[in-house]
C-alpha cells in the first residue's frame, strides 16, 4: 500500500476524456515520475491530487485518508505540498518573509487571528526560516523583495518554502520547465540531495528525460489519459510502448 | 517600546507629537491677519481630521493590506453613528457606552456584508459592498425611519429616557454629551499675542483615540496576521497551497475595518450628537478611497496624512471666494487683476473639487505610493546630498 493511492480516477470536460480510470500507487520515499506527450492528462492528475479539479470517478487516498471533495489548504495541511510550473510565491513580500509564512501555515494550522506580537518575536521560527535559506543558499537574499529576483531563485525559493513545512509529499510539476541547462542541472542536484537527506516521497511531472532518468525511481507512463506502463526507469527507456506514444506521430510522417 | 520596533517607535511618537501640539501647529498666522483664514485649529475641524484619520486607518487595514477594495465603508461610520445617538438618548449622554456600542454594531454589521461580499474578489467584490452600502442608505433614509428619523436625521432629544443620566438639565436644556463629566465642547482659549490657541476636550478625546488606533494597526502590520493579508494581496494560489484559508483571514480584515469606521461614527456622534443618512452614501465611502490612496496605500501613516489634506481642503480651500483672491492680487494692474482672478476662480471656493481631483491625479501618476512616498523622496533627495557632500573636497581638483 503506497503513501499515495490513486484508483479509477476519470475526468471528463465536456466531450473530452482527459483522465480514464487511471491508477496510481506511490510508494513512501520514493520518487515517481509521470511522464507522457503533451495532452497526456498530467496536470489535470495533479490538479485532481491537490484538491484544484474533482475527479468524475475513483478515489485519491493519501496515507489512508480521501482527499477527494477538500480544498487545496486542508490537502497541504494532510501533508502534501506542490511545486508549479511557474513559480507560484509572494512576489511582494521579501524572501525571509515568503519562507515565515509556510512556517506559520504548520504551526498555527489553515487559520488564527494572530494580530499582535511581532513577527519579529517569534525566534524560534525565524532561526528554522534561516537554516532552509542557508539549505538552498539564500541566505545572501533574505532581505530581498522576492518579485525582483532570477527564475532560478524564485524556483529555489519555492522549494525551501515546501520544504520547510516537511510534507510527507512533495509534487512537482515540471520543475524544471523553461530552464536553462544549468539551472535545470542545479534543481536536479537539489532535488537528490532533498531526496537523500529528508523522509520525503516526491512525485513530479516532467517533460525533460535527463530530469526524469536522473531522479525516478519509478516511471509511469500517461497517454491520452490513461497509464500505458509503470516500471523502473531502466526497463522504461526501451519499451515499445513508450516509444509509440512519444514518437508515433514521427513514424507516420 | 511598547513592543514595536525602533522605527515605528519613532513614527508613532511623531504622530504623538503633531496630533497632542495641532491647535499649535494647525494655527500658524495671528488671528487678525490676511492668512488667518488659512488656520486650521478650531476645534470641529481638528475633530474632523483625527476622526477621518481613524476612518482611514481602518480602511487602510483592508484595503492597504489585502487589496480588497471597498466602495461601502461608509456604512458601517453610519451605523457607529446611528448607533452612538441611541445610546445618548436611551442611556445617558456619556461617550464611552456609546462609542463601545458604535464599535460592536458596525463590527456585527460589517460581519454578515463581509461576510457576502467576500465570496467575490476584485471588481465584483467593490460592486457588492457598494450595493450593500446604498442599500444601508436607503434604508436609513427612508424605510427604517422610526430607528434613523428619515432625512431628518436622528436627534437627541428633551424627552428621551437617558435612564442613567438625566432627560433635560435643570435649565430645560438638552444635556451635552461628555466623558465622565468633561463636557466635549469644553475648550480653553489661550491667547499669545496676536495668537490665539484653542484647546478643546472633545479634539483631545478623539487625538488619543486616533493615537490608540494608530498603535492598534502598527501592531497588526507587523504581526503574523499582517503578513498573512499582505500575502493575500500577493498571491492567493500560494496561500491556499502552503495549507492557509485565505477567506476567514480577509473576513477579519474586513471586520476589523468595519469597526475603526464604527469607532470613527461613533465618535463623530460624541462630538456633535447627531446622525444622518448622508454620511452612509457613497460619495462618503468614495472618499476614504481617496484619502487612504492620497496619503499612501498599505503604508501606516500615509491614510492619516490624505485624512487630514481632503479634509484641510474641504475646509480651508473652499472658503476662498472672490473678494479674497481680489485682496490677493490687488496689487497687479485692474485688468491684470481680474484676468488671475477669473483664471483662478474655478479653482478654490465651491470648485475646491477640480483642485482636489488635479491634485488626484498628479499623485497617482507620478507618486503612486502616495504623499508618503513623495516624503521618502525628498527624504532620498536630502540623503544623497549630504552624502555628497563630505566627498566634494576630495573628488575637487587640486589647484
Amino acid at each position: 500500500m503506497g503513501i499515495l493511492e490513486v484508483k479509477d480516477v476519470g475526468k471528463r470536460f465536456g466531450g473530452l476524456q482527459a483522465l480514464g480510470d487511471v491508477n496510481l500507487s506511490v510508494q513512501e520515499n520514493t520518487c515517481h515520475a509521470i511522464i507522457g506527450p503533451n495532452g497526456a492528462g498530467k496536470s489535470t492528475l495533479l490538479n485532481c491530487l491537490v484538491g484544484k479539479l474533482i475527479p468524475d470517478t475513483g478515489s485519491v487516498m493519501f496515507d489512508g485518508n480521501s482527499v477527494l471533495g477538500r480544498s487545496p489548504h486542508e490537502i497541504n495541511q494532510m501533508g502534501i505540498s506542490r511545486v508549479f510550473q511557474t513559480p507560484e510565491i509572494f512576489g511582494d513580500l521579501s524572501v525571509m518573509e515568503n519562507m515565515m509564512i509556510p512556517l506559520f501555515a504548520r504551526r498555527d494550522g489553515s487559520y488564527r487571528l494572530h494580530a499582535i506580537e511581532s513577527v519579529s518575536t517569534e525566534k524560534e521560527l525565524i532561526t528554522r526560516a534561516e537554516e532552509m535559506l542557508e539549505e538552498v543558499h539564500m541566505l545572501d537574499k533574505r532581505g530581498m523583495h522576492s518579485a525582483s529576483m532570477s527564475r532560478g531563485d524564485k524556483r529555489r525559493l519555492e522549494m525551501a518554502m515546501c520544504l520547510i513545512q516537511s510534507p510527507k509529499l512533495l509534487l512537482l510539476d515540471e520543475p524544471t520547465a523553461g530552464m536553462a541547462r544549468a539551472d535545470t542541472n542545479n534543481t536536479i542536484d537539489l532535488l537528490k540531495k532533498i531526496k537523500e537527506e529528508r523522509d520525503i516521497t516526491i512525485a513530479i511531472i516532467e517533460h525533460d528525460m535527463h530530469v526524469v532518468f536522473s531522479l525516478a525511481d519509478r516511471i509511469t507512463v500517461l497517454a491520452q489519459g490513461t497509464p500505458l506502463v509503470e516500471d523502473t526507469p531502466e526497463n522504461i527507456k526501451g519499451h515499445p510502448k513508450v516509444r509509440e506514444a512519444y514518437l508515433g506521430e514521427t513514424q507516420q510522417v | 517600546m511598547l513592543g514595536l520596533g525602533k522605527k515605528d517607535t519613532s513614527l508613532l511618537l511623531v504622530v504623538v507629537a503633531l496630533t497632542m501640539l495641532a491647535p499649535f501647529i494647525l494655527n500658524p498666522f495671528p488671528s487678525d491677519s490676511a492668512m488667518a483664514q488659512f488656520n486650521a485649529g478650531y476645534p470641529d475641524l481638528m475633530q474632523r481630521f483625527v476622526i477621518f484619520g481613524i476612518f482611514a486607518i481602518g480602511f487602510n487595514i483592508l484595503f492597504g493590506l489585502t487589496g480588497y477594495l471597498s466602495f461601502g465603508h461608509a456604512a458601517f461610520l453610519g451605523v457607529g453613528s446611528y448607533s452612538a445617538v441611541w445610546m445618548f438618548k436611551l442611556l445617558s449622554m456619556n461617550i464611552l457606552p456609546a462609542i463601545i456600542l458604535s464599535v460592536i454594531i458596525a463590527g456585527l454589521f460589517s460581519l454578515i456584508i463581509g461576510w457576502v461580499s467576500l465570496r467575490r474578489t476584485g471588481i465584483y467584490f467593490s460592486i457588492l459592498t457598494l450595493a450593500f452600502a446604498q442599500m444601508s442608505f436607503a434604508l436609513a433614509y427612508s424605510v427604517l425611519t422610526p430607528l434613523t428619523n428619515g432625512e431628518t436625521g436622528l436627534q437627541v432629544n428633551l424627552d428621551d429616557p437617558r435612564v442613567l443620566g438625566v432627560s433635560a438639565t435643570a435649565d430645560g436644556s438638552i444635556p451635552v454629551t461628555n466623558l465622565f463629566g468633561l463636557e466635549m465642547r469644553a475648550a480653553y482659549d489661550m491667547a499669545v499675542g496676536p495668537w490665539t490657541f484653542t484647546f478643546s476636550a472633545g479634539y483631545y478625546v478623539c487625538a488619543l483615540v486616533m493615537i490608540a488606533a494608530f498603535y492598534l494597526s502598527i501592531r497588526i502590520f507587523r504581526s503574523p496576521f499582517g503578513m498573512m493579508l499582505r500575502a493575500i494581496k500577493s498571491n492567493q494560489t500560494r496561500m491556499n497551497y502552503t495549507g492557509l484559508n485565505p477567506k476567514p483571514y480577509t473576513l477579519a480584515a474586513f471586520v476589523i475595518s468595519g469597526m475603526y469606521a464604527g469607532l470613527a461614527g461613533g465618535l463623530m456622534a460624541s462630538m456633535d450628537p447627531l446622525a444622518g443618512a448622508e454620511r452612509m452614501q457613497w460619495t462618503a465611502s468614495g472618499e476614504v478611497v481617496l484619502m487612504t490612496i492620497l496619503g499612501g496605500v498599505g503604508t501606516l501613516i500615509g491614510p492619516v496624512l490624505g485624512a487630514g489634506l481632503i479634509k484641510y481642503f474641504e475646509n480651508i480651500f473652499s472658503k476662498i471666494n472672490d473678494t479674497v483672491l481680489h485682496s490677493w492680487f490687488a496689487f497687479l494692474p485692474d485688468g491684470i487683476e481680474d484676468f488671475f482672478v477669473s483664471i483662478i476662480h474655478p479653482f478654490v471656493g465651491k470648485g475646491w473639487h477640480l483642485t482636489l481631483g488635479l491634485m488626484f491625479m498628479l499623485v497617482v501618476t507620478f507618486l503612486p505610493g502616495g504623499l508618503v512616498e513623495g516624503g521618502q523622496r525628498i527624504a532620498k533627495a536630502f540623503r544623497k546630498k549630504e552624502d555628497d557632500k563630505p566627498k566634494s573636497p576630495s573628488t575637487e581638483p587640486a589647484e
